[in-house]
């Protein structure tokens, strides 16, 4: 069943980026490093997925976006959660975490 | 939460549209921005700046694709792909120009006519009175008028002035309540008339309607009073404008009503055209001054003049049922209390048992709606059909122009596109044609229903009809071209993406004929289309064979070549015992004129529509064998200026004095029905009382033939002619006719002359009666001229549609035919199998088309003269035009199969 681990996969991204910007607005740039920070190098979002992921994800009204100037002096685009996005974080983690754990006890399993 | 997101969805999509371009841009900077980004970092990491940038750049995979998939997200969704179709579809009709043309001109002529005779139904039957909340008029009326008697001015229901003015003192149920009888005046003071549409009303009729004037005032109850005089007139827009051109100081100006002097009071907003849909109105004047205006003739205490129509706008808590209740209990206190005294006894009963009722009058009175409601909605079906017609056809040329687009299909059904997709890109197209062909229709129908109306219109009944195009007429016509675009476009569009891409690759799938099921369904496309035809060309052949029937029927009397002179000699003042005498003078002067060869006097116009009826019975036998006759009063020379053959007897002559022996000519008809088949000169027959008459009797002195008498389509009835000469009345106005030796026009200067000679303030009215009976066919003739357009267009519509599909037939057929003459078969079988297969087609569609049309609504035969609606004749030669059709069509196909060239042809593979 190709198609519902590619579902898994997107659903887990979108959930990536949105813990990403928990911690405060980036730059689509900026998402993908802060997520290979925290995953310590083991993530590296690709960007033919990061761009329509926030696409995707502003749509439904989790992010926001506006222009602002990035460290270096350069126009960039800037990403922020939005309210309903935080709440939607929630969520997720906790699905992720029963499916986590679940995943885990099956592997445990011997 | 759930609407939030589509909320938003659907603003940044239509934002992704709207602003496609900035929206591109700001991504490109973007991904720009990341890439540099990345090189910067790849630079910190070690690589050179070139290094560093290409794998930034690299690190994307493909740029386009990147870009691709985020426009997926960002871009406008539906709309950004409707868009696209309509772009593409554009592109597509630009390119395939022919048959966009023709495509959008038929769909235009179809929705067109649609919506014209829509538009026409609208403004007399669906639309209500331009006043203040129409749904609360209501009208009362007479529920049966079989028990009145008298003069009737509509043949709608109406009252007389007493029962109005009973009624107007009880209107328990109306906050207003208001009358109205429409009229002309005259308004010119001499010479040839002119005439001025005019309107009776109570004082509280703008009131209660609601109108204010647009200058000056309107009239109140106070101006409506008996004894008024003549309190003044309120005049329309239109009038105002076309008679003061517009002048801001009309108020206080006088008019010529009927030779009395009116002073303007008023004029009414543009947007009113009076109670009466199909008539506007130029005066308005009360009630009460008929006594000035009118005279001696005035109607205000007649029992027994009908003229009068009655509504009133409904107080809150009150329905139109509970109103119709409460007139009908207050009908006998009123009928008993206006009981005229010279009432015919036999006809008390009737009167008193008459009833008043109530109804809705939101959309007015009209008798243009009374007469020709029906036979529009006939219309309207009518081109529907052929608007169904038109969707066959374009149906078949887009099924043909589907299969030559399968290769473009296939492709892209192989390259990933899905069949619903494709659908929707097929259906824009179509529902562009239809849109492009309703827009144009739209403009086409307003033409059209001009033409249509300035058919119903005639001298004496300028008919007024405002067409707008309202809502309810664009969402008719939004409609037709929605529901088009389905019939025409939705099967070819599921048809054309059926087919299985690797079979249509394959070398465009030819092989020796064409694909045997998409050609069956086209096939049955024309069949359907004949069969309608056949429909509609046998109804086009009933209405112009009734009309021609009509025009061309013998009424027992010579229409042609005579004119009829309306005199009006009120302006003389004269006394009653002068006029009989002047009367005879200015008939011997006519007479005199050259050119003239008969001339007569006669109360009623034969065939115009005009009548009086009485019932009469033989002298001796009692009232109870009393039957109704057709009456008129006639001078002597009646006979022979109508080319009436006198049988029996003699015609009137100047002993037939008012003291004389009173005496009566009748025709074949009373003899046979009345007089028992006996030669009836020299008995005597008996004329029942009337409101103005007591009983009469007089002898018979004269036998004439039959002649139609109130309309070419009654048949002979039995009728009394008495001698004008002998009336007790003799009124001020004469009705002359004029038998002229050569064309009737030619004799209308010297009588003009004549009359003008004899007294110069005469007024007087010239019309054939030629033109005056055709002009009582105003319904025929709409009917056959259009069904007669609409079965032609129906005609060509099939011709086309059949030489579609015989010519894409041969064309597909060219291998198979070039092998039939490869083994011998000659031009003339070629030919001739062809045609064949085109006549059997039609043969089909006549076989299905004959029972349908014999099958035509009952409607139908009421609008017919002289025609059963399944008439043999009409049948078969409707049968026989689609047959040449069929021949006309197939003959040009016919002729290029039986030029294949077999070489050609076989080497082509």
């Amino acid at each position: 069943m190709p198609k519902q681990d590619a579902k898994l996969l997107q659903g887990t991204l979108d959930m990536l980026i949105l813990k990403a910007l928990s911690l405060g607005p980036l730059h689509g740039f900026g998402v993908g490093q802060r997520i290979m920070q925290m995953s310590e190098d083991a993530l590296r979002v690709e960007e033919g997925s990061l761009y329509p992921a926030l696409y995707r994800i502003e749509q439904r009204g989790w992010i926001a976006s506006e222009w602002g100037v990035s460290d270096n002096n350069q126009r960039a685009r800037f990403y922020s959660l939005t309210r309903q996005g935080r709440k939607q974080l929630q969520v997720e983690e906790e699905n992720w975490e029963r499916l986590a754990a679940a995943v885990f006890k099956v592997m445990q399993a011997t | 939460m759930k609407a939030i997101y589509w909320l938003r969805l659907a603003r940044g999509r239509l934002r992704g549209l709207l602003r496609r371009a900035s929206v591109e841009r700001e991504m490109e900077e973007e991904l720009r921005f990341h890439v540099r980004m990345r090189a910067a970092e790849n630079v910190r990491l070690g690589m050179t700046p070139e290094e560093a940038e290409r794998a930034a750049l690299r690190s994307f995979g493909s740029w386009a694709r990147v870009k691709e998939a985020c426009r997926d997200v960002k871009g406008g969704g539906v709309m950004e792909t409707l868009w696209q179709d309509l772009k593409f579809g554009a592109r597509t009709l630009r390119k395939n120009y022919g048959f966009t043309v023709v495509a959008v001109m038929t769909l235009a002529l179809g929705i067109g006519a649609n919506t014209a005779i829509f538009q026409l139904l609208d403004a007399v039957r669906l639309r209500t009175l331009p006043v203040k909340d129409p749904h609360e008029l209501a009208e009362v009326y007479i529920a049966d008028m079989s028990g009145t008697r008298g003069s009737f001015v509509y043949s709608h229901p109406t009252v007389t002035n007493p029962i109005w003015e009973r009624v107007r003192e009880r209107a328990e149920p109306f906050t207003g309540i208001f009358a109205w009888s429409a009229d002309t005046f005259n308004l010119s003071t001499g010479g040839e008339s002119r005439y001025a549409q005019a309107l009776w009303v109570s004082g509280d009729f703008f009131n209660t309607l609601g109108v204010r004037p647009a200058l000056g005032r309107v009239f109140t109850n106070e101006d409506d009073r008996r004894g008024c005089g003549a309190p003044g007139a309120v005049i329309s827009h239109a009038f105002w404008q076309r008679e003061f051109g517009g002048d801001p100081s009309v108020v206080g100006r006088k008019l010529s009503l009927d030779f009395h002097p009116v002073e303007i009071i008023g004029v009414t907003p543009p947007s009113f055209f009076g109670p009466e849909v199909g008539r506007s109105f130029d005066v308005a004047v009360p009630i009460c001054s008929e006594a000035t205006l009118e005279g001696a003739n005035n109607r205000l205490d007649s029992g027994s003049d009908w003229w009068l129509v009655v509504m009133g706008r409904l107080k809150p808590g009150w329905t139109v049922g509970r109103a119709a209740g409460y007139f009908d209990s207050i009908s006998p206190g009123i009928f008993e209390a206006t009981l005229p005294p010279s009432y015919p006894p036999d006809s008390v009963k009737g009167y008193l048992a008459s009833r008043l009722t109530a109804a809705p009058a939101g959309t007015g009175v009209s008798l243009l709606r009374e007469t020709y409601e029906s036979p529009l909605w006939l219309l309207l079906a009518i081109a529907g059909i052929v608007l169904l017609i038109a969707c066959a056809n374009l149906a078949n040329l887009m099924l043909a122009r589907a299969s030559t687009r399968e290769r473009e299909m296939a492709v892209r059904l192989s390259l990933g596109a899905s069949r619903a997709r494709l659908i929707r890109q097929l259906l824009t197209e179509s529902l562009m044609l239809a849109f492009a062909g309703a827009a144009l229709g739209v403009l086409l129908a307003g033409a059209l229903s001009q033409f249509l109306v300035s058919l119903l219109s005639t001298e004496l009944n300028p008919l007024f009809v405002e067409l707008n195009t309202d809502w309810r007429v664009l969402a008719f016509t939004a409609g037709l071209a929605a529901l088009t675009c389905v019939l025409f476009g939705l099967t070819p569009a599921v048809r054309a993406t059926r087919v299985a891409p690797s079979q249509a690759m394959k070398a465009g799938g030819r092989g020796m004929t064409s694909g045997r099921e998409r050609f069956s369904l086209r096939r049955l496309l024309v069949v359907a289309q004949v069969a309608l035809s056949l429909v509609l060309v046998v109804g086009a052949l009933l209405f112009t064979r009734s009309l021609g029937k009509l025009l061309t029927l013998d009424p027992g009397l010579r229409q042609d070549g005579v004119v009829v002179t309306s005199l009006n000699l009120t302006q003389l003042k004269l006394p009653a015992e002068r006029r009989l005498p002047f009367k005879r003078e200015l008939l011997a002067r006519i007479r005199a004129v050259p050119g003239v060869e008969a001339a007569a006097e006669t109360w009623v116009v034969p065939l115009v529509g005009n009548s009086w009826g009485d019932a009469v019975w033989m002298d001796g036998a009692g009232p109870e064998q009393g039957k109704s006759a057709n009456f008129n009063r006639v001078s002597e020379g009646y006979f022979k200026t109508l080319g009436i053959p006198l049988l029996a007897g003699r015609d009137f002559d100047e002993h037939d004095a008012p003291d004389a022996p009173k005496v009566a000519v009748v025709n074949e008809s009373f003899a046979r029905e009345v007089a028992g088949g006996a030669n009836p000169v020299g008995l005597r027959l008996r004329v029942e009382a009337t409101p103005t008459e007591p009983e009469t009797v007089y002898e018979i002195v004269g036998l004439v033939k039959d002649a139609r008498y109130r309309s070419l389509r009654e048949d002979y009835q039995p009728g009394v002619f008495l001698s004008a000469s002998q009336a007790p009345r003799q009124f001020e106005y004469d009705a002359v006719l004029i038998r002229s030796k050569g064309a009737a026009s030619g004799v209308i200067g010297g009588v003009k002359n004549a009359v003008a000679g004899f007294d110069p303030q005469i007024l007087m009215r010239f019309q054939t009666l030629k033109s005056r009976v055709e002009n009582t066919l105003l319904r025929e003739r709409l009917m056959a001229t259009l069904s007669g357009l609409f079965g032609l267009l129906a005609l060509v519509l099939a011709c086309v549609g059949l030489y579609g599909i015989m010519s894409y037939g041969v064309a597909g057929r060219t291998n198979e035919i070039g092998i039939r003459m490869a083994l011998g078969a000659r031009g003339s079988d070629v030919r001739l199998m062809i045609l064949r297969e085109s006549l059997l087609l039609v043969v089909a569609g006549i076989a299905v088309g004959l029972p349908a049309a014999l099958a035509a609504p009952r409607l139908v035969s009421t609008l017919l003269f002289g025609l059963s609606p399944s008439d043999p004749a009409s049948m078969c030669l409707a049968a026989l035009s689609l047959l040449v059709v069929a021949l006309a069509a197939g003959y040009i196909p016919a002729r290029r199969a039986s030029r294949v060239d077999p070489m050609v042809a076989l080497r082509y593979e």
